[in-house]
């Protein structure tokens, strides 16, 4: 497989609080072949507080990121954090459909923004362009005991015009991606369910309700593990999960893991590899059983046998019932 | 040669943008034109007196009229000049009012362009020919397509007036949507009770012929001279044999084959009778989950047939009939839940569309009648019902109204309630719309006796929580957000247009607007008629409408046929194509371009072959004029010389 590039606009976020999602990330790509591009002297979005001010000031913050990239050797940019994603898009689409925004807010800036950048988030990256059969190709070991619920967040997949993919009310390409390692996902509905977002300071009360609902959803269904690939719902799940214990008398303990530190256990990579120790809601009870893909087949495989000989004597007994029961008639 | 030229106001709707008076004076100028004048309605009874009038006094032998479309008044303009001695096809309109006045508000520039436009009718109008129209026979038969209950009674009236029948229906039995329902609003009467009788006039009576689970492959012809194919799909049942006692249903083995009478509510068996009251109550294999056909051997249903009806070798077959006029009732589909995913798109058994629900409350349906869900076969004590589920939504190309479910919604809370006494149904609605007579005073009922709670706010989302569905909306009157935990939701889905509808307009040569509705010929004054003359609409085909509104249809669009059927012979337009066979090469480039194959050829005495026109079938409508490279095919009324004199008219000025 030619090696794609990919440029890799990282964001505060995983420079800080969401470091192991960096980390994750950069490995995970790297296994499957994808070269990611540091965008020379990037700087901050602009994030939630400049769009709630001044739009164009807002798009200037993005665009000076997005004619960096234009000068680069791809044009496509990968950006794992859904908040900085919608920004740069949201930019990008305004200044691409509106000559008059577009000349406002290069009028800001030292280079002008051209409109040629496409943004795709991480997932989309790699659910789309290196689809799932590479991603199961590299598998190197199965998790047994992981059942898991992917949790998308409100603004991965919405609104629809910006995000322009999957689908926004049912997304499911994190649980493919989970699924074509081989591991357990389950039917979760609240999947875009609000976690309160950066509300977490001003309204504490409300997100411990909000991030409430998640989990007890997530346990309801029979989850172990939550997906996330936002670095703010990750925070407000796992570590306010101790806060909602508290205030809301329940007692989680449900590890919330990006999915590329998922994809990194499935990948054979160590769980000191992949910052594991960064979660509040420690996984290692579920990594414990861990075990290479080529013994858990071998494993399945006796499982199987053993189980077959009752199996087979029970099929005989039913089949000529049936073909009795058609004579019959 | 004297032309007059009459300028209509038409109150301001022309006059308001256009200045009349300076037009008129600027016919006055042209060569050929002796008289011309501004009228404040034209086509009004003295309006129409004056041309008559101008046309005796002045001696004047072609008319021009400025004023609204020609599809409008044409006709009205041409029977005045010819009470008046001249012939009809020595008027010409020009559209000053849509082209001209309602688009542009400066009256300097449309003035100019009114005069223009004027100039072009006078011009053509002076290279006008007589033209004058044949009388052919009218074949006195009808054809209706689709057999719910708008056809129905659209064959039914039409049989009873003495005219000959041919009904088409899609699937194996008639009766449409309305005989899957259970009661009916606002009456709650019993849908099969009223329908299930007039079904049986339908099959028993002698003037109409029909099919069954056939469909319409070809229409050829034209008003009054109709040929017809209709497809007879394979049934695999020989149903001159079947006696519809239901054995072979009995003893299929194949369990699991969908069940579309009942959408999908039960499964059926592969070989079935739809419904108890089906007509014709004959047997029908589907192949598609049929043994004999998926896996080669079973043959059990032929095995117990004692009539030996079935058939697995069976092939469609293509039937010749030849009718007069058309009725197209084909009614209306309905949006499936995969159009939802923030209600689960199908995921959650317990949310289901109203006309599943129409077949758990009905007596006949898998459930014998008794409200049971489908996940565990239990009792609902909380119903939720979403209204606009889809209605009412651009997003997902519904932006109009379904019409009937409001109405629905509350007749099945009413039942839920008399099935079920200790139960409690929520309505989340956006409004309620009962419009129709005795409507309003029954979503009230539904709410006042029955104690349905309507809660006015949209539906987010629905979502299971252990046994139960929990909707979550909002209650925009009490400005909260509110949940309400259900056993059963129950979502009435948009109404769209039947599957395949624009395939049918095409065939039919009639049109049909963005969401696939058929349009009529007049919203307001032509309801039932469309613009193709012979072609007549009835029921939910042209739109969403509920059973009194469909059956009124159904007459109405009888009576237009019964009335164009009273006369023996009708008249042909004179405006069609014709061959100068002293100009045709032969070539017959026309022959292969004429869609409606009109043209045919034509070997001369001298043994040169040309092109023929058959006058019946050409429909005017110009296509080979341009195809013909020597000019020698001409439409009449439209011939080159005519529309180049138009043009030279302003390219002159
Ligand atoms: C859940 C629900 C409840 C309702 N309850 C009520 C109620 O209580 N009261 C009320 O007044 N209305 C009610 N309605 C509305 C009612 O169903 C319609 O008003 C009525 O069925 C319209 O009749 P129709 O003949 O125009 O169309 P349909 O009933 O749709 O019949 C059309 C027929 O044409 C056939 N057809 C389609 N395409 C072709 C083709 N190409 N060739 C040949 N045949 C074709 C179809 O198979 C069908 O048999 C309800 C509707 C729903 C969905
Ligand atoms: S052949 Fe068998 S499966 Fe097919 S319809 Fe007859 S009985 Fe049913
Ligand atoms: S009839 Fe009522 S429920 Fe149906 S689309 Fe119209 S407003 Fe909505």
């Amino acid at each position: 497989m030619a090696e794609k590039e990919y440029a890799y606009y990282s964001g505060c976020s995983l420079e800080g609080t969401a470091k192991e999602y960096d980390t994750s990330l950069r490995l995970v790509m790297k296994t499957l072949g994808v070269k990611l591009a540091e965008i020379p002297d990037w700087s901050c979005c602009g994030s939630t507080p400049a769009h709630t001010v001044d739009h164009v000031f807002a798009a200037a913050l993005a665009a000076r990121n997005l004619a960096i990239i234009e000068k680069m050797n791809t044009h496509t940019v990968t950006v794992p954090c859904p908040s900085c994603l919608t920004v740069l898009k949201k930019a990008h689409i305004g200044m691409t459909t509106d000559e008059s925004f577009k000349n406002e807010v290069n009028a800001l800036l030292d280079e002008p923004y051209e409109g040629k950048v496409t943004a795709k988030s991480s997932l989309q990256v790699i659910y789309e362009d290196i689809g799932l059969e590479a991603i199961a190709d590299r598998v190197t070991h199965a998790l047994p005991d992981l059942k898991v619920v992917a949790y998308y967040g409100c603004i991965l997949n919405r609104p629809p015009d910006i995000a322009q993919f999957d689908d926004p009310e049912n997304p499911v390409a994190m649980d493919k991606v989970i699924s074509a390692l081989g591991i357990e996902v389950l039917d979760y509905a609240f999947k875009t369910e609000c976690c309160g977002a950066a509300f977490g300071v001003p309204k504490r009360a409300m997100v411990n309700e909000l991030t409430h609902k998640i989990l007890s959803m997530a346990i309801d269904v029979g989850a172990n593990c939550i997906a996330v690939a936002c670095p703010l719902c990750q925070q407000n799940l796992d570590l306010r999960q101790e806060q909602v214990n508290q205030t809301m008398g329940s007692s989680f303990n449900i590890p919330v893991l990006y999915f590329t530190q998922i994809m990194g256990l499935a990948y054979g990579y160590s769980p000191d590899d992949l910052e594991m120790d960064k979660l509040v809601v420690g996984a290692d009870h579920l990594i414990r059983s861990r075990i290479p893909v080529e013994e858990y087949r071998k494993m399945k495989e006796a499982e199987a046998a053993a189980a077959k000989k009752p199996a087979k004597a029970k099929e005989m007994k039913e089949e000529p019932k049936e073909t009795a029961k058609a004579e019959e008639n | 040669m004297r032309v007059g030229v009459f300028i209509c106001h038409c109150g301001n709707n022309i006059a308001g943008t256009v200045d009349v008076a300076r037009v008129a004076a600027e016919m006055r100028k042209l060569p050929g034109v002796v008289y011309a004048t501004n009228y404040m309605y034209t086509c009004s009874e003295p309006g129409q007196e004056e041309i008559k009038q101008a046309i005796r006094k002045e001696g004047l032998d072609r008319i021009v009229v400025a004023a609204c479309s020609p599809r409008m008044h044409e006709n009205t303009f041409r029977k005045t000049i010819e009470k008046a001695g001249l012939n009809r096809y020595f008027l010409e309109m020009a559209n000053i009012r849509e082209h001209i006045s309602w688009i542009g508000e400066d009256k300097e520039l449309n003035t100019n362009k009114a005069i223009e436009a004027v100039k072009m009718a006078v011009a053509k109008v002076m290279n006008n020919k007589p033209l004058y129209s044949s009388s052919f026979k009218v074949n006195k038969r009808v054809l209706v397509i689709g057999g719910g209950v708008a056809g129905m009674q659209a064959a039914l009236d039409c049989a009873d007036g003495g005219l000959d029948v041919v009904l088409v229906e899609k699937s194996p039995s008639i009766g449409g949507m309305m005989s899957r329902l259970d009661k009916t609003f606002p009456t709650i009467d019993c849908s099969i009770c009223i329908l299930g009788p007039k079904m049986v006039d339908v099959v028993q009576h002698e003037k109409i012929k029909l099919y069954a689970y056939s469909e319409i492959d070809e229409i050829k012809g034209y008003v009054g001279n109709y040929q017809i194919k209709i497809r007879k799909k394979a049934t695999y049942v020989d149903w001159s044999k079947c006696t519809g006692c239901g054995a072979c249903m009995e003893k299929c083995p194949t369990r699991n084959a969908y069940d579309h009478f009942n959408f999908g509510v039960a499964t059926t068996r592969a070989i079935n009778i739809p419904f108890p009251q089906a007509i014709p109550k004959k047997a029908k294999i589907d192949p598609e989950f049929c043994r004999q056909f998926t896996k080669g051997k079973c043959g059990v249903c032929a095995k117990i047939c004692p009539t030996g009806a079935i058939n697995y070798e069976m092939k469609d077959e293509i039937v010749a009939e030849d009718v007069g006029a058309i009725i197209v009732a084909t009614g209306y589909g309905l949006f499936d839940l995969d159009k939802f995913p923030e209600y689960g798109a199908g995921r959650y058994p317990d949310v289901i569309t109203g006309i599943q629900y129409e077949r758990i409350l009905n007596a006949s349906g898998p459930t014998s009648g008794h409200i049971l869900r489908p996940s565990d076969q239990t009792e609902p004590k909380t119903v939720v019902f979403v209204s606009c589920a889809g209605s009412r939504d651009k997003s997902l190309g519904v932006p109009y109204c379904s019409n009937f479910c409001c109405m629905y919604i509350a007749k099945q809370a009413i039942l839920t309630k008399d099935h079920i006494p200790d139960s409690q149904s929520y309505v989340f609605y956006m409004d309620i719309r009962s419009n129709g007579k005795g409507y309003d005073e029954f979503t009230r009922r539904a709410q006042e006796e029955y104690g349905a709670k309507y809660i006015r706010g949209r539906v987010a989302k629905i979502y299971p929580k252990g046994k139960k569905m929990v909707v979550r909306g909002a209650d925009t009157l009490l400005g909260t957000q509110v949940e309400v935990e259900a056993d059963l939701v129950v979502l009435a889905t948009a109404v769209i247009s039947a599957p395949g509808a624009a395939g049918m307009a095409e065939k039919l040569h009639i049109s049909y607007d963005t969401f696939g509705f058929y349009v009529e010929s007049h919203p307001k004054l032509r309801p039932v008629e469309t613009n193709t003359s012979g072609v007549y609409l009835a029921g939910a085909c042209q739109g969403p409408k509920d059973i009194p509104a469909s059956v009124g249809q159904g007459s109405a669009a009888a009576s237009k046929v019964l009335s164009l059927f009273s006369k023996d012979m009708l008249e042909s337009d004179p405006a069609i194509a014709q061959v100068n066979i002293n100009a045709c090469v032969g070539c017959l480039k026309c022959v292969k371009t004429c869609p409606f194959q009109a043209i045919k050829e034509e070997v001369l005495r001298n043994g040169r072959k040309v092109a023929k026109v058959i006058e019946t079938v050409c429909a005017g409508c110009g296509v080979c004029t341009s195809t013909c490279p020597c000019g020698a095919i001409q439409l009449q009324h439209f011939t080159d010389n005519q529309l180049l004199a138009e043009v030279n008219a302003i390219c002159q000025s």
